[in-house]
C-alpha cells in the first residue's frame, strides 16, 4: 500500500504533511485541492512530519487536504519522439496543454503514447545483455533512436524475446530479458529515469581532447570549448549571456542541443520557438529544431520546477549520450536555479551560508557540473556532453557564492565585461580574464596540430600575449597621456585593437559574421599575426591611430563578406596595399 | 469589501505582531482574504488550525479580541470594460466617487501565460524620443523599467510615453506616489483627452505601504482582462517599483525571514518576475507592455532591487543629467533595448542598426576623450571632434525633451557623422555608407 498523508501547514510552496507510512527523501506526491491535483517533492523528514516543496502555486490549500505519495522521486520517461519538443521543468509537454495560461495541476505526457516507430532490432534471441545496451534502433528524425535495456537493470541478463522488424508504439512490448535467477522482466522503447541520478552504464569518461566548434571567435581561437567539457558565462546583466548562448546553439557543431531556460525571460524562449523551426543547421542543411529539445521553466513558472529544469535537461541529454551522440547542453541561467535552492532553504529556516545561499552550494553545483563529459560506451563507441551554463552575478559582482561555486566546477569561464557591453564590444568576452584549462591539456594541443595547422596553440597564446600587452600600453597611456609615452605603446594598444576588432568582436546578428567556421578563423588568424608581426612607420602618434582605424575598418568589412568572395579578395588586396604603404619606412620593432 | 453573511466570526487573536496576527480556525485556505477588525488581511501562513494573517495597513491598535472575518476568497478584481475612466485604491474599491463596477470577480495573480502560446513581439511603439527610438527602440509586449534617481522627471517621460504610445488602454500602478505625482498624471491624461482609456490603482505616500503589494497584480489582472478578452493593446505603468520592493522587504522583515542582500527577501527575483513576466504578446492581438519606474539611490544599479530588475526586464531605460548640455538624457551606456533587434532595420529604415551602434561607439571615444581632459592631458584631434560630436548628439538626440519621428534620428546622426568624422573613423557597412553618408 503507498503511503497516505494530510497537509497540515502551508507557507508559500512549503507544505508540511502527517503521513501514515514510509516516505522517501525527493520522493513524489500528489495534493489533492478539490480534485486538481498538486505536484510536490519530499525535501526533509522529521518523523511523521514531512516537508515537501510544492511544484505549484499553493493558493487555496488547506489544513486537511490529503496526500499521495507515488513510491519513486522525480522521474522523467525517456524514449523516442522527445526531439524538437518543448517541455516545461517537470517534462511536461508544453504544445498539449489547453489554453494561453498555464492552468493549475495540468500534467500533459512526455512521450506519443499513439505515435508508430520503425523498430529494428539489433540483438537476438540469446544475445547477452547488460544495462544500456542497445537493442534496438528507431528513426527519430534523423536520429538513429537506440532502444537501451533499462539503465537499471543490474547484472546481465539474456534475451529471450525480441520483436521482430517493424511498427511499434513506445509501450508495446519489443523484448523480454531474463537474469541468472531467472526472473524475467519486458522492455518496451520508454523507461523512466530519476533526474537526480547521473545515468551511468558506461564503460569510462575520458579527458576531453577534441575541440566543439561553437562558430564564435572569441571562444573558438582564444579559450576553447571542448567536446565533453564544461564552461560557464558569468556577466551582469544585458551584458549578452543569452544572445551568446542563442548563437552558439545555432552554430555549435553538436548532434543535439538541449537548450534549458532555467528562470529567465519568456519572450527570449518565444524567439527560439519562433526562429528554430526556420533556421538551416549549418551543417547539416536540417532545421535548426530538428537537433534540438528545448526545457523551459521561465521566472515565472513555479519556483521548485525551475530546480527540476535543469535536472531534467541534463537527464534527457545523457540519455542521448548512451546512444553514442554529442549532446551540448546549454543552461540559462544556473543563477536562478541556485536561488530556487535558497528560498527552499530559507523557507524551511535552514542555517544559511554566504548570501543566504544553503551551505551545501558548492557541492551541488560541483556534482551537476560532474555529470558532463566524454564518455566510452560499453561497445566501445562514445558520445558526449557539453554543459556550459550561465551565471548571473548579484550586482554584476563576481566574488559572489554561485559563481565562485561554479569556478571550482567549470573548466572554462567565459566573462563577459560590462565595459565590453557599454562600449557595445560584443561578444562581450574579456580576452584577459576569461581562460579556457583545456588548452593546457596535451592531448588538446596535439590535436589542434593535427587538425588545425602545427603549432596552433602556441599562435593562441601570442595573441594573448598581445592583448595583454595592448591593454598595459592603454593603461599606460592613460596615465602618462599620448605625448609622453613612447610611440611603440600607441603601436602595442593599436595591434591589440585590430585583434579586437576583428577576431574577438563578432556581429551575432548578421548573416554572414554570426558564425565563423574554423578555417576561416584560421585563416584570420594569421592574416591579423601577418599584420601584428610587421612593422610600421610613423611620424607621430595621430598617424598610428588613423592608420590602425582604416586597417581595423578594412578588417571589419572583410568578416561582412563571403569567405574569398570577389569582394573579400579586393579588400585582402586594399589591406596590403595600406600596409605597404607604411612599411618598411621605420625599425623594426622588438 | 464586505463580509458575507454565512461567515464565521472569531473574536480570539492569540499573537499580534507589527504586520501580522495570529488566530485558531478551521477550514481557512492559503492566500485567503480576511477582515481583522474591519482592516483588509490576508492568510500567509496556516499551521494546523493556526493561521497567521498579514493585516495590510498595520496591526496598530488593534485588540486581542478583535473580530476576524474569512472571506473565502484571494484577493479578486472585478472586470467589466467600466474598469475605463476610473480611479481605484489597492483593493480595487473606487476612490473617484464614482459607482461601484458590475462585472466578473477575478482573482487577482493568476497562472502565467503558457511561453509556446506566446507571439513574438514585433509592433514598434514610437515615442518621438530619440533615446528610445533610436537607441532603445520598445515593442508591444516588453517589459522595461527607467532607472532614474528620485529627483528626476521619471513621470513626466512616463507620462509623455504613454500619451504618443497608442495604446487602447492605459493602466497607472501608483505604489508609493506623492499626491502631487498623481495629480499631475491626472491632470495630464485629463488635458489629453485620454481620461476615458486610463485605469489607475493608487497607493499614495498617505496609504499604508504594505498595501502597495497588491497594486502590480490588480494592474495586471485589469491589463489581462482588456488585452486577452477585448484584444487591446494594453500599457501597463508602474511606480515605483522600489517602493513596492521596500514594501517587500518590511513584510518579509517583520516575518522574520532570513534577509539576502540588502536586506531584500531571498526571493525577490521571482516576486518581481511574477509581475514584469505578465507583459505578454497573445496570439489574438492583444498585448500588455509593462513600463516601470526603478528609483535608485546615487545611481546605484548594483543595488539588489535595480540588480534583480535588470536580470528580468527587457533592458532598461537609464535617466542621467547631462551637465554639458544642462538637460536629462537617456544615458547610451547603460540604456537597453533587449527587443529592439526585432523591429529595427526591419520595421524601421535598414540604417538603423548600423547607425545607432556607431554613434553610441563614438560617444564612448568622447567619454574617453573627456577622461583624459579631466585627468590633464593634451587632446588629439580626434579626441576633440568626438567631444564636439557628443555635446551635439546629446543635445539633438539623447534628451527627453526631443519629439521627432524615426527618419529624422537617422538623418540628423547621418549630419552629425559628416560634420565631426572621416569615413574611416564611423566604419559602417560600405554599402550604407554609399547611400546615406552626408559629407
Ligand atoms: N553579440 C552581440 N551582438 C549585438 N548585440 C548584442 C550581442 N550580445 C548582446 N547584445 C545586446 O545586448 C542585449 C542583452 O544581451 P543578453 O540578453 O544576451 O544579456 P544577458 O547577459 O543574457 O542579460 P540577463 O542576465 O539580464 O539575461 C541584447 O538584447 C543585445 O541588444
Ligand atoms: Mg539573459
Amino acid at each position: 500500500m503507498s503511503t497516505k498523508g494530510t497537509v497540515v501547514g502551508i507557507v508559500a510552496n512549503l507544505v508540511t504533511i502527517e503521513v501514515d507510512g514510509p516516505v522517501a527523501q525527493n520522493e513524489i506526491c500528489y495534493i489533492d485541492l478539490h480534485g486538481t491535483k498538486l505536484m510536490a517533492e519530499v525535501i526533509k523528514i522529521a518523523g511523521t512530519q514531512v516537508y515537501a516543496q510544492v511544484f505549484e502555486s499553493t493558493r487555496g490549500l488547506y489544513t486537511g487536504c490529503a496526500v499521495a505519495f507515488t513510491g519513486h522521486m522525480l522521474e522523467v520517461t525517456l524514449g523516442p519522439g522527445m526531439l524538437s519538443k518543448s517541455y516545461d521543468g517537470l517534462q511536461n509537454d508544453l504544445y498539449l496543454m489547453s489554453g494561453v495560461f498555464l492552468n493549475r495541476g495540468e500534467y500533459t505526457a512526455a512521450l506519443d503514447s499513439s505515435a508508430r516507430w520503425e523498430f529494428t532490432p539489433l540483438v537476438e534471441v540469446g544475445d547477452e545483455v547488460r544495462a544500456a545496451d542497445w537493442i534496438g534502433e528507431v528513426p527519430e528524425g534523423w536520429i538513429r533512436h537506440k532502444i537501451m535495456v533499462p539503465f537499471d537493470y543490474p547484472g546481465i541478463g539474456r534475451i529471450t524475446s525480441i520483436a521482430p522488424k517493424g511498427t511499434y508504439r513506445v509501450t508495446d512490448r519489443i523484448a523480454v530479458v531474463v537474469d541468472a535467477e531467472g526472473n524475467e522482466r519486458e522492455l518496451t522503447m520508454s523507461m523512466r529515469w530519476p533526474v537526480k541520478v547521473e545515468i551511468k552504464g558506461y564503460a569510462s569518461k575520458l579527458r576531453p581532447f577534441k575541440i566543439l566548434e561553437t562558430g564564435v571567435r572569441a571562444i573558438d581561437i582564444l579559450n576553447p570549448m571542448m567536446e565533453g567539457g564544461t564552461g560557464f558565462i558569468p556577466g551582469p546583466f544585458g551584458c549578452g549571456k543569452t544572445v551568446l548562448q542563442h548563437a552558439i546553439s545555432k552554430n555549435a557543431e553538436a548532434d543535439l542541443i538541449v537548450l534549458v531556460a532555467c528562470g529567465e525571460r519568456a519572450n527570449e524562449v518565444v524567439e527560439i520557438f519562433v526562429e528554430f523551426p526556420e533556421l538551416d543547421d549549418p551543417r547539416t542543411g536540417r532545421k535548426l529544431i530538428e537537433r534540438t529539445i528545448i526545457v523551459c521553466n521561465t521566472s515565472n513558472m513555479p519556483v521548485a520546477a525551475r530546480e527540476a529544469s535543469v535536472y531534467t535537461g541534463m537527464t534527457i541529454a545523457e540519455y542521448y549520450r548512451m546512444m553514442g551522440l554529442k549532446v551540448l547542453l546549454l543552461a540559462d541561467s544556473t543563477s536562478r536555479w541556485a536561488q530556487a535552492l535558497r528560498e527552499m532553504s530559507n523557507r524551511m529556516e535552514e542555517l544559511p551560508g554566504p548570501d543566504a545561499f544553503p551551505m551545501d552550494l558548492t557541492a551541488i553545483i560541483a556534482n551537476f557540473y560532474a555529470r558532463a563529459g566524454f564518455v566510452q560506451l560499453n561497445n566501445g563507441q562514445s558520445g558526449s556532453i557539453t554543459f556550459i551554463g550561465t551565471v548571473s552575478p548579484a550586482g554584476g559582482n563576481l566574488k559572489e557564492p554561485v559563481t565562485e561555486a561554479t569556478k571550482k566546477a567549470a573548466r572554462a569561464f567565459y566573462a563577459l565585461s560590462q565595459a565590453r557591453a557599454d562600449s557595445k564590444r560584443y561578444p562581450a568576452i574579456d580576452p584577459i580574464d576569461s581562460y579556457s584549462k583545456y588548452l593546457e591539456y596535451q592531448e588538446v594541443v596535439d590535436y589542434f596540430d593535427a587538425t588545425i595547422e602545427p603549432g596552433w596553440v602556441g599562435k593562441v597564446m601570442r595573441l594573448k600575449d598581445m592583448l595583454l600587452r595592448g591593454k598595459e600600453a592603454r593603461d599606460q597611456i592613460n596615465i602618462l597621456g599620448d605625448d609622453s609615452v613612447p610611440l611603440e605603446y600607441h603601436i602595442t594598444y593599436h595591434k591589440a585593437e585590430v585583434i579586437d576588432f576583428t577576431l574577438l568582436q563578432q556581429d551575432a546578428f548578421d548573416a554572414i559574421d554570426a558564425s565563423t567556421p574554423i578555417k576561416r578563423q584560421q585563416y584570420m588568424v594569421n592574416k591579423v599575426l601577418d599584420v601584428c608581426s610587421r612593422s610600421f612607420a610613423f611620424d607621430n602618434f595621430e598617424e598610428v591611430g588613423a592608420f590602425f582605424r582604416r586597417i581595423i575598418n578594412i578588417f571589419r568589412q572583410m568578416n561582412y563578406q563571403e569567405f574569398m568572395s570577389e569582394r573579400f579578395r579586393q579588400l585582402e588586396a586594399q589591406l596590403e596595399t595600406v600596409m605597404q604603404e607604411r612599411e618598411g619606412r621605420g625599425v623594426p620593432e622588438g | 469589501m464586505k463580509a458575507r453573511a454565512f461567515q464565521k466570526i472569531y473574536t480570539h487573536i492569540e499573537n499580534i505582531t507589527k504586520a501580522t496576527c495570529t488566530v485558531r480556525a478551521d477550514g481557512v485556505h492559503n492566500e485567503e482574504m480576511a477582515l481583522v477588525a474591519g482592516r483588509p488581511a490576508q492568510v500567509v501562513k496556516i499551521d494546523r488550525d493556526r493561521i497567521t494573517l498579514q493585516v495590510f495597513p498595520g496591526t496598530q491598535g488593534i485588540p486581542t479580541d478583535a473580530e476576524v472575518v474569512f472571506l473565502g476568497r484571494p484577493p479578486v478584481l472585478t472586470v467589466s470594460p467600466d474598469l475605463k475612466g476610473r480611479f481605484f485604491n489597492a483593493y480595487g474599491a473606487p476612490i473617484d466617487n464614482g459607482p461601484a463596477i458590475e462585472g466578473e470577480e477575478r482573482e487577482i495573480g493568476g497562472p502565467s501565460v503558457n511561453p509556446v502560446r506566446r507571439k513574438q513581439p514585433s509592433e514598434l511603439i514610437a515615442t518621438g524620443i530619440a533615446g528610445i527610438d533610436l537607441n532603445n527602440t520598445i515593442v508591444t509586449g516588453q517589459k522595461i523599467p527607467f532607472f532614474a534617481d528620485p529627483d528626476q522627471p521619471f513621470n513626466q517621460v512616463m507620462c509623455n510615453v504613454a500619451l504618443r504610445a497608442r495604446a487602447d488602454v492605459i493602466i497607472l500602478g501608483g505604489m508609493g506616489m506623492s499626491n502631487d505625482d498623481y495629480l499631475y498624471y491626472r491632470t495630464m491624461f485629463e488635458n489629453a483627452g485620454a481620461l476615458d482609456r486610463i485605469i489607475c490603482f493608487m497607493n499614495t505616500t498617505e496609504d499604508p505601504p504594505v498595501e502597495r503589494l497588491l497594486v502590480p497584480d490588480m494592474c495586471l489582472t485589469a491589463a489581462e482582462y482588456f488585452a486577452v478578452e477585448h484584444r487591446a493593446k494594453v500599457l501597463v505603468l508602474l511606480s515605483d517599483m522600489t517602493l513596492y520592493a521596500d514594501a517587500l522587504s518590511i513584510v518579509s522583515n517583520r516575518m522574520d525571514r532570513i534577509p539576502s542582500k540588502d536586506s531584500m527577501p531571498g526571493s525577490l527575483y521571482s516576486d518581481l518576475a511574477k509581475i514584469y513576466e505578465k507583459a505578454a504578446q497573445f496570439p489574438d492581438g492583444g498585448s500588455i507592455t509593462i513600463i516601470a519606474v526603478t528609483t535608485l539611490s546615487g545611481g546605484d544599479i548594483t543595488h539588489a532591487i535595480p540588480d534583480n530588475t535588470g536580470y528580468i526586464t527587457e533592458g532598461q531605460l537609464y535617466l542621467r543629467r547631462d551637465t554639458d548640455i544642462g538637460k536629462v538624457i537617456i544615458d547610451p551606456f547603460r540604456s537597453l533595448s533587449r527587443l529592439k533587434q526585432l523591429v529595427i532595420g526591419k520595421k524601421t529604415r535598414e540604417d538603423h542598426p548600423q547607425v545607432m551602434n556607431a554613434c553610441v561607439r563614438l560617444y564612448a571615444d568622447a567619454a574617453a576623450a573627456k577622461t583624459k581632459l579631466e585627468n590633464g592631458f593634451d587632446l588629439s584631434d580626434y579626441d576633440k571632434r568626438a567631444l564636439e560630436f557628443a555635446r551635439e548628439y546629446s543635445r539633438e538626440l539623447l534628451a527627453i525633451d526631443i519629439n521627432i519621428d524615426n527618419d529624422t534620428m537617422l538623418d540628423t546622426a547621418w549630419r552629425l557623422f559628416g560634420k565631426y568624422f572621416t569615413r574611416d573613423e564611423v566604419a559602417i557597412k560600405q554599402e550604407l555608407m554609399e547611400r546615406y553618408w552626408k559629407e
